[in-house]
């Protein structure tokens, strides 16, 4: 067993780093304050691979795993939140599935240009009245020849209106439940296709968070991903590698409040001497610490065993709620120890914090996972 | 058109401290980096690839630890890497390490051999042109921008001290880069994936066209007498106070120090 990085991790790994203070770093900020998309670092990101990371290359992908893809992750979310988010919905949730379950046409179509960043990808599965229980999906696909007419609507989609690729999920059957949603492909400018309001949001404010509204939308039946009534499955295949992204994003966050802190707790002085020599300080950080890198383990091997073909869908629940909920209590300790100043936006810590607590709710609640590894226990 | 480019692996020396009894790096922890100036060098390279269509070699002479810029700069889209690796190398100072370089490129042909201007550890910035000397070519240094005609000649803009020198210089030379002339491309994920899949050259004494009296110790005629840190300041006092105070202090601190 070997729990160190190859060399060619290492080396994506400190590159990823550079790119991250130099590139992403700077505007955090800005991008939270200004609930700004930051489309400039996509095109950045685009030009140097971060977008096809686990993309084959036959398909204009970089050729790397997923291990690489969270560290990816993980660093760009240890300096902003937003950034970490727009990559993982983009690679986990629209790349992926077209790539394991789209057609030989379809992924010569849509990967190279997802891979290089010339379009973005996201993923609508939830509706106002399916969120957790996403099986309640009120979307309809009506055949009509060589077509489908789509009807409804999406809610909280991230990349919404940025994403020119859209992975759709539609009742084809309403009689079937669960076995009559089939999935879709859907690119932005098919008419009967729009967006409706921008989500004003507590975190990870630069993401567009939007509504995607189909009125008679026509689609032509060869944009179907997948078979016919097995969109359900693709969806929660979907979410179970998508869970690996946001465990690492939980996972970046968390790293990027320990590091802010520690510079933090060395500098501040109360009673004379700086309050990293306060013995409450240094055990809040063991805590924080030793958290983070279980989180960090877990998040690993469910990336391990996706990239060697081992079962992982219990492993990537369990990462993405142990890092989540790591995320929400290390960014509150670390604003515990920058007193009132972390309280303040003149310290990146307080956006951490709020950026963290997405994480325990997208892609699956907190619950959710709890459901999804006492099931596997209790079979 | 064919490169070569000159890589050395450094300390960063940003974050690099002395040892203030030994006078000596304290490399541990310490990152190793591609020499700021070369990846100008490489990056210049590069683009000379993108515009007119070149194969780039990049060579290092270094421990075996220095394969990793080597990789980095596969992933930056190098077509060749040599690595200069032997103990008879060991010990060189700039003339050595210099000679050891200009017997590699002896096997080598290039219309343009690239080096950085200087290494933020040795900071001698002699390799470059002693490589040119050995050699025998047309050398070109504090190199910020450079253009080729697609034929033979280059123009080539350098960076003195009080301006700019146009020059045209006719391939093959010699050059060497300053970081500023450029902003350094980040490696690829697809070139790290590939960079380590890709077999980088170890070439030793018997792989190169040079006089071994040249090499290593024997080939060095600098012998380091002594090493010492400069003694670090204390730090200055700060006092906010009014302008007319401010003066008040000053004069009187410059009283105390006989200045005044
Ligand atoms: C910023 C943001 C971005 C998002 N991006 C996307 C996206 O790109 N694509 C997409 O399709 N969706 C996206 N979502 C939607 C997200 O996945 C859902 O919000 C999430 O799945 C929860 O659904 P809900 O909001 O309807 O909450 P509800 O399902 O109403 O849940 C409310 C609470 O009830 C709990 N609960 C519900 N059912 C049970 C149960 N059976 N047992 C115990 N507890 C239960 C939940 O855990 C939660 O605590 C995004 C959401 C946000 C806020
Ligand atoms: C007296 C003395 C003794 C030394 N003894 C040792 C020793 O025992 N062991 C040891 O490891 N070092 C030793 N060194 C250091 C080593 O010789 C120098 O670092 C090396 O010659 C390069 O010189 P520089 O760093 O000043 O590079 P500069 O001349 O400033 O470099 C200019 C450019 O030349 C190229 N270049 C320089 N070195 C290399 C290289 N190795 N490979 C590829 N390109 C290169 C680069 O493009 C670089 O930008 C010694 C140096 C001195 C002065």
């Amino acid at each position: 067993m070997n729990f160190s990085l190859t060399k060619e991790q290492e080396l994506f790994q400190q590159m990823i780093r550079d790119f991250a203070e130099n590139e992403v770093k700077p505007i955090a900020a800005e991008v939270d304050e200004q609930e700004r998309f930051p489309a400039e670092t996509v095109e950045k990101m685009g030009k140097i691979g971060i977008l096809g990371i686990p993309i084959p290359k036959q398909y204009g992908g970089a050729g790397g795993d997923n291990l690489m893809y969270s560290i990816a992750v993980e660093e760009l979310s240890a300096v902003c939140g937003t950034t970490g988010v727009i990559v993982s919905a983009h690679t986990s949730l629209c790349a992926a599935p077209i790539l394991e379950h789209g057609t030989e046409e379809q992924k010569q179509k849509y990967l190279p240009k997802l891979a290089s960043g010339e379009w973005l990808g996201a993923f609508g599965l939830t509706e106002p009245n399916a969120g957790t229980d996403a099986a309640g999906q009120q979307t309809t696909a009506i055949e009509d020849g060589d077509n489908y007419i789509i009807n409804g609507s999406k809610i909280f989609i991230t990349n919404a209106g940025y994403a020119h690729v859209y992975v759709i999920f539609a009742m084809t059957d309403r009689s079937k439940g669960t076995r009559g949603i089939t999935a879709f492909i859907i690119e932005k400018d098919t008419p009967g296709f729009s967006f409706g309001k921008k989500e004003k949001k507590m975190g990870i404010r630069g993401s567009a968070t939007c509504e995607l509204i189909f009125e008679n939308c026509v689609l032509p039946k060869t944009n179907m991903l997948g078979k016919l009534n097995k969109g359900f499955g693709i969806a929660m295949k979907t979410l179970d590698g998508g869970r690996i992204g946001i465990a690492a994003q939980a996972l970046g966050i968390a790293q990027g409040a320990i590091d802010e802190t520690v510079k933090y707790v060395k500098e501040r002085k109360q009673f004379g001497r700086a309050i990293s020599a306060f013995q409450n300080t240094q055990f809040q950080l063991a805590d924080m610490n030793t958290k983070t890198e279980a989180s960090r383990m877990l998040v690993r091997k469910a990336a391990y065993k996706k990239d060697n073909k081992i079962a992982y869908s219990v492993d990537a629940a369990m990462a993405k709620l142990y890092a989540a909920e790591t995320a929400m209590e290390v960014t509150n300790k670390a604003v515990q120890l920058h007193g009132g100043y972390g309280y303040t936006r003149e310290y990146p810590i307080e956006r951490m914090m709020r950026d963290a607590k997405i994480t325990e709710i997208y892609e699956g609640t907190s619950e959710v996972q709890k459901m999804v590894i006492s099931a596997n226990m209790l079979k | 058109m064919k490169i070569v480019v000159c890589i050395k692996q450094v300390p960063d020396t940003t974050e690099i401290k002395i040892d203030p009894k030994t006078g000596t790096l304290i490399r541990e922890g310490v990152p190793s980096i591609m020499n700021p100036d070369d990846k100008g060098g490489l990056e210049m390279a590069l683009q000379l690839k993108e515009e007119n269509g070149a194969h780039i070699t990049v060579i290092t002479m270094g421990p075996p630890q220095a394969d990793l810029i080597l990789r980095e700069a596969f992933a930056m889209g190098a077509d060749r890497a040599i690595h200069l690796s032997d103990r008879k190398f060991a010990g060189a100072d700039t003339l050595a390490t210099s000679s050891a370089l200009a017997g590699a490129l002896r096997k080598l042909d290039f219309d343009l051999l690239i080096t950085g201007r200087q290494a933020i550890d040795g900071d001698t910035a002699q390799v470059g042109p002693q490589i040119a000397e050995h050699l025998d070519l047309p050398q070109v240094s504090y190199l910020e921008d450079l253009k080729f005609d697609g034929d033979k000649t280059f123009t080539m803009k350098r960076h003195i001290e009080d301006g700019y020198q146009m020059l045209e210089v006719e391939a093959p030379c010699v050059v060497t880069v300053i970081s500023s002339a450029n902003t350094p491309r980040y490696m690829s994920v697809g070139g790290i994936v590939d960079a380590y899949q890709k077999e980088v050259e170890v070439w030793g004494f018997n792989e190169i066209d040079v006089d071994e009296a040249d090499l290593g110790l024997k080939g060095s005629p600098t012998s380091v007498y002594k090493a010492f840190a400069r003694g670090l300041k204390p730090a200055g006092e700060l006092y906010e106070v009014s302008t007319d105070e401010a003066v008040g202090i000053i004069i009187k601190k410059m009283k105390e120090k006989f200045i005044l």
